[in-house]
């Protein structure tokens, strides 16, 4: 299908190490994003996401990472069978990444408006001063003064900092953005100015993107597709609307009844039972299944597949409502 | 007519910087019941935190009264001191580094007890079990060190380490921001059922709006030092009246698709609290702003019954 910027086919990344033995960090994941389109990632810590990412960036270290099957289609050619060389010419031109800590993802001793025209120099084949104009063209675009060019991170706020990472991210105009949790460290007011600009960023350059989050709220005001991640599986994936009204998986309906209601009145929350499994050793059958309330025999045998429940909505399990 | 187990007034909290006074808490007062919960909510750098610590007496305070249990306690010698740290208690935030990492869980939790030392060893060794089971923390890891265990159990042992002196009082300072929801709710009834049993009173620091509509009875909202309205709990929710309050409800992003919501998008950023200039704090980021938020500073007033608010023109806003 060539609507689709990503395909991520039966993706399976595993850690290893002696100490620790082997950690199934992400287990035959597949999903797909349209061009335009925005996925949202959204799972708990250690859920897998940002190993995700890195797969599609091939920024995994390796080793310890290993990717042991699966196939990543960037418009249809194989990430992962790329050669090295070509693939530091897509990393940044056409895939790009916001991470989380924008204090960390800047360089502390290089100027805000170099950091930015390094990217474009490298991928656009420009001088000097024509990437500096970009450079400052884009500090304008996210909404930073271009007079602030010359400032290094230090003299900006953690606000102003993300926003220089997406500015570095969209200078060479990508297809497909990568976000890891961009938001998560940042307060509410300036989480709201930053997920606006880039959701009119995104319309205005056309990007697709994959947001990766742990914050349901953000999926619900940002994400057309979502996909719950669980001990490195996919457990329910389809249009954001059907996922938040259905909560089809225990899982995420254990989520949902977990988040205090800002909306209504209080009732007492309802915790998900224990802890996520340890993914040295997983659970034979359904990952979920030792903390599941709706769990039997059954659950536990073997793997369980991705069923469709409708239209586009998929869930993994055997329980779920309507079955 | 019951006297309140803590009353803060006028509360403030200068730090000397070379530039000059950073105003991180300045002119709070406030007064807690036993057995209730205050929110206290703002952004980062709004001086929650601060607050905290002065109230517990861990930072001394520049001016102010902190009137707990009918004492002043900035004003009591150090003796008093001491015996009034052990009614009142703080949960910190970063469960990992607020453990130290070579003490077990039972040194941890017994410490307070030991150096209090009203109960015998085996007091206290029970005292500990029992502090295990009320934050369901299971037994066999009574000897274990902090970097064994994940976050949620790392903030049950301190929460059991606040508890294990009984205090009449704790603050708890973002004690779930740091965990997934999961967990963050595991973590939240506990402290509510714990309310339940024992009548402890909290002040509940956080920037997470619906945790805090969750768990208190009053809020205070904080900006750049002051408070800026201050109500019940529900009512914050149903009825803001500070712009500020405004804002901050309408940017957090709620989990319902195509949620219909008014939001005010706020310009610019929290400015400087070194020196800060006369008038409103928050005028340079309200839409509302006219001259006379620059020129004065709004008093705290009462606009609706028990609902107070720092702002000239509040009643404008009342809706």
């Amino acid at each position: 299908m060539s609507e689709n910027i990503l395909s991520v086919k039966n993706l399976t990344v595993k850690y290893k190490s002696r100490e620790i033995g082997t950690c199934n960090a992400v287990n035959d994941v597949s999903f797909d994003v349209a061009k335009g389109e925005t996925v949202g990632l959204v799972g708990e810590t250690g859920a897998g996401k940002t190993t995700i990412a890195l797969s599609i960036m091939r920024l995994l270290q390796s080793p310890p990472a290993s990717i042991e099957s699966g196939e990543i289609l960037l418009d249809g050619e194989d990430i992962l069978k790329m050669p090295d060389a070509h693939m530091r010419k897509i990393r940044g031109d056409k895939i790009s990444m916001i991470f989380q800590d924008p204090m960390s993802a800047l360089n502390p001793i290089d100027k805000v408006g170099d950091q930015i025209s390094e990217m474009v120099k490298l991928h656009l084949n420009l001088n000097n001063a024509e990437s500096a104009g970009k450079a400052a063209e884009m500090l304008e675009m996210v909404g930073i003064p271009a007079a602030r060019f010359g400032d290094y991170p230090h003299q900006f706020s953690g606000g102003m900092k993300q926003r220089v990472v997406i500015a570095i991210a969209l200078a060479c105009r990508p297809e497909l953005l990568l976000a890891d949790e961009p938001t998560t460290a940042l307060d509410v007011t300036i989480q709201a100015q930053v997920l606006n600009m880039m959701k009119n960023l995104k319309t205005e350059l056309g990007t697709s993107m994959v947001l990766i989050t742990h914050d349901l709220g953000v999926v619900a005001e940002t994400c057309d597709r979502v996909a719950v991640v669980y001990a490195g599986e996919i457990v329910e994936i389809g249009t954001a609307d059907v996922v938040f009204e259905k909560r089809s998986h225990p899982y995420t309906t254990g989520l949902f009844n977990s988040l205090p209601d800002i909306t209504g009145g209080r009732k007492r929350l309802q915790p998900i039972l224990g802890l996520m499994p340890d993914p040295t050793a997983l659970p034979k059958g359904c990952k979920f299944s030792p903390r599941c309330r709706l769990c039997d025999e059954s659950c536990t045998r073997e793997p369980i597949a991705l069923r469709l429940e409708s239209g586009t909505h998929f869930v993994r399990c055997l329980k779920m409502k309507g079955i | 007519m019951s006297t309140p187990l803590l009353q803060v007034e006028n509360l403030k909290k200068y730090f000397e910087v070379p530039a000059g006074y950073l105003h991180a808490v300045d002119d709070v007062s406030f007064s807690i019941e036993c057995g209730e919960t205050l929110g206290v909510v703002g952004e980062s750098g709004c001086g929650k935190s601060t607050l905290g610590r002065v109230v517990l007496h861990l930072l001394d305070n520049t001016d102010g009264k902190i009137i707990f249990d009918g004492e002043d306690i900035t004003k009591v010698s150090a003796a008093k001191q001491k015996e009034l740290s052990g009614r009142m208690q703080i949960i910190f935030q970063d469960p990992f580094s607020s453990l130290d990492p070579r003490m077990t869980v039972y040194q941890t939790i017994s410490e307070a007890m030991q150096i209090a030392g009203k109960l015998s060893r085996n007091e206290i060794k029970n005292r500990v079990f029992e502090l295990m089971d009320i934050v369901g923390l299971a037994r066999r890891f009574v000897n274990t060190y902090p970097h064994e265990l994940d976050g949620g159990r790392r903030q049950r042992i301190g929460i059991a380490r606040a508890l294990s002196i009984r205090p009449d009082f704790i603050v708890c300072d973002e004690p779930v921001s740091a965990l997934d929801v999961s967990i963050q709710a595991q973590i939240l009834n506990l402290l509510i059922d714990i309310q339940a049993e024992t009548g402890i009173a909290y002040i509940f620091i956080t920037h997470d709006l619906s945790v805090v509509k969750h768990i208190s009875n009053h809020i205070i909202v904080m900006y750049l030092g002051q408070v800026l309205e201050k109500v019940a709990s529900e009512e914050l929710f149903i009825n803001p009246i500070h712009p500020y309050t405004k804002a901050l409800l309408g940017a957090v992003p709620v989990p319902i698709v195509n949620y219909n919501k008014e939001r005010i998008l706020l310009k610019g950023e929290i400015s400087s609290p070194v020196n800060p200039k006369p008038g409103c704090r928050f005028a340079p980021r309200c839409d509302f702003a006219k001259d006379q938020c620059f020129a004065e500073e709004p008093e705290f007033r009462e606009i609706l019954p028990d609902h107070l608010v720092k702002c000239h023109f509040a009643e404008q806003f009342v809706t």
